[in-house]
């Protein structure tokens, strides 16, 4: 108790710090996977790309962000257990954070596809089982969010595998698939609008002090469904066939016409991401300012502080502005292979997955999802090529993320336990 | 270092290098007739400048073919099955080496192709390169096939220039055989050794719009599923 009414400050600033880091670290690399598909597609220049990663990236974190926060910040761990002495809980958050973030930067330096989300989930979990007690974790929420993982992936690549079979039906194997193309695109754009719209009215948006019932919420996203459609109509109203361009290539106008379609899911995947992965930074922030402003009060009710999702989305705008567009223009350019038709089923299904997670209050991996979501579209014959080694990695990495992150976390844990007692 | 998965999914597409392969084929082959037309000539040099380039694009069609089969391991995943893809690339390439075959026996020969059969073996020649510009034309279809996910409309149209291609190799199949027995009319007055070599000919030329028709019959076995 005398510990956080000394350092409580200190303690504070310390944890913003980290956190703004592990959210820059979020947009300086994480970013670009979300964001790779669509500038790869040419739906999007790389500008656009990050103008509009930058505002969805903050919409969401800010909008949608909230639910996996509060599962990061005392979803995992017993608050109970922790009454007694609660900096126990203090030290352990600012250890997970450092933890994740220096797991981050390692692999990063040796190129492992490794997950914040991971990174930060082992970390909190190691530092509770070692440092406080095996009965200090969640295990079965523990266990919810591992399958999580693996259910994400998945479902990802079955909506993928479906949305793209159905563009298949509708536009691409018919006669014309340029008038097939303008009629149905708009129907997917509503899609996205109104997929987002509902994760977002119906789990987020009580911090901001909006409370509506689901028939509300469901009225307003066909609303916002329809108005982003009309967008979308607008949009492509000026497309016409290029029978020049279409001799060498006879899907060149058809493609332009999905690309509005993938400017819609671009900003829904920004949205997705910043929604799920703005958690993994300010969820060890929010405990921290939670336990620090209540004196020491562990398992209080009270909802978090809008501020610390703000600062979360501030830090992930500013990775993508000072590093991030580099990652975003790399991956971009390398993904040739992807037209906006593909981009557009891999990247809404992978958004829509991860905005569900996010209203569900599970701390996914976006990156993981859309390579779910890209094998997906790959198993209904829409990609020329994909690297299956990649898929053996993503579960290695699995495998070594979890403890690497909690072995790292239980040092700094006892390192701060020592430094502050 | 850019460490993002999604990036590293994406491998190198082998059907643009598919196409750019075949055309390659269809380059080499095409030299045949101004070489055909030296030989009918006695012209030597001339000749051995279509066969050098000939042996050239031959070359370049291995190069692409190795790149192509480096590039696809078993790890990679595709909308068709590998070895299907494989099977085409070979029998492609077997269009590039029959000409060079076909090209260095003649020139090294110094053959002489005797004037009756001259015009026919000529017009032989053209139809089998017609059956493989129409193997051109049905791979040329492969990124709309990709982009169709195989399936379809656009399966249609393949299939469409693929029974093109059948008759055409029909066609050449009967100009091959009037060949045969328009030699066989006058292989009396020539020296056999010639003969031998000349009906060798007759079968490799043939043998090209075969290997079209092959190329073809492949390409319809990646649409089969």
């Amino acid at each position: 108790m005398d510990i956080i009414a000394q350092y409580g400050n200190i303690m504070v600033i310390m944890a913003c710090v980290f956190g703004f880091f592990m959210a820059w670290g979020v947009g300086a690399n994480d970013v670009a996977n979300a964001m790779g598909t669509s500038v790869g597609s040419r739906a999007l220049t790389l500008k656009q790309a990050i103008v509009i990663a930058i505002l969805f990236e903050f919409a969401g974190a800010y909008l949608a962000g909230g639910a996996v926060t509060e599962t990061i910040r005392k979803g995992i761990i017993e608050p109970s257990m922790l009454s007694a002495n609660p900096e126990l809980l203090v030290y352990g958050m600012m250890a997970s954070l450092l933890a994740a973030g220096v797991w981050l930067l390692i692999a990063t330096h040796f190129g492992w596809p490794v997950s914040t989300t991971h990174s930060i989930v082992g970390a909190i979990v190691g530092f509770a089982a070692v440092g406080i007690s095996v009965d200090a974790v969640h295990w079965s929420k523990v266990g919810s969010i591992v399958a999580s993982w693996v259910v994400s992936p998945v479902t990802a690549g079955i909506l993928a595998f479906f949305l793209f079979r159905s563009v298949q039906k509708l536009i691409l194997d018919t006669e014309n698939p340029f008038a097939n193309a303008k009629r149905y695109v708009p129907y997917y754009i509503f899609l996205v609008g109104f997929i987002i719209a509902m994760v977002t009215f119906t789990k987020g948006l009580k911090h901001i002090g909006l409370h509506l019932s689901w028939l509300q919420s469901a009225g307003i996203s066909v609303v916002i469904g329809l108005l982003t459609m009309g967008l979308g109509m607008f949009m492509q109203r000026n497309i016409k066939i290029d029978v020049d361009a279409d001799r060498e290539y006879h899907f060149t106008s058809v493609e332009k016409v999905f690309g509005v379609l993938m400017m819609f899911t671009a900003c829904a995947m920004a949205f997705a991401h910043g929604s799920n992965d703005v958690a993994n930074a300010v969820g060890p922030l929010a405990a921290i300012v939670g336990i620090v402003h209540n004196s020491g009060e562990v398992a209080q009710k009270a909802a978090m502080p809008a501020w610390i999702l703000l600062l979360g989305g501030a830090g992930i705008v500013a990775g993508l502005v000072m590093y991030g567009h580099k990652v975003i223009a790399t991956v971009g350019q390398n993904i040739t292979e992807l037209t906006p038709s593909r981009g557009f089923a891999a990247t809404l299904a992978a958004a829509s997955t991860v905005v569900v997670a996010s209203g569900t209050g599970l701390p996914i991996s976006t990156t993981h999802t859309l390579v779910g979501a890209v094998l997906g579209v790959g198993l209904a014959r829409g990609l020329a090529a994909l690297n299956l080694k990649v898929v053996g990695t993503i579960f290695v990495s699995w495998i070594v993320t979890l403890p690497a992150g909690a072995i790292l976390s239980i040092l700094f844990f006892f390192m701060f336990k020592g430094i502050f007692s | 270092m850019v460490n993002s998965p999604i990036l590293q999914m994406f491998a190198r597409s082998p059907f643009k290098p598919m196409q750019e392969h075949i055309v390659k084929a269809q380059e080499s082959a095409a030299e045949l007739i101004p070489f055909f037309e030296a030989v009918m000539k006695n012209d030597w040099n001339t000749a051995a400048a279509c066969q050098q380039r000939i042996a050239e694009l031959e070359n370049e069609a291995d190069d692409l073919k190795r790149d192509i089969r480096q590039r696809l391991p078993a790890s990679i995943f595709l909308p068709v099955p590998r070895t299907d893809l494989l099977d085409l690339l070979r029998m492609q390439d077997k269009i590039a080496n029959r000409a060079k075959d076909i090209a260095g026996l003649m020139l090294g020969r110094q053959m002489q192709i005797p004037q009756p059969i001259q015009a026919e073996l000529l017009g032989l020649l053209q139809t089998t390169l017609m059956a493989i510009e129409q193997a051109v034309l049905a791979l040329r279809e492969l990124d709309e096939l990709l982009t169709a996910g195989f399936r379809g409309h656009e399966v249609d149209i393949v299939e469409r220039l693929i029974t093109g291609l059948d008759d055409l190799e029909h066609k050449a199949d009967e100009h091959e055989r009037e060949l045969r027995s328009s030699l066989f009319a006058v292989e009396r007055d020539l020296y056999p050794i010639d003969v031998m070599f000349l009906y060798q000919v007759i079968q490799w030329v043939g043998d090209l719009a075969n290997r079209a028709q092959q190329v073809g019959n492949r390409l319809q076995l990646l649409l089969a599923r």
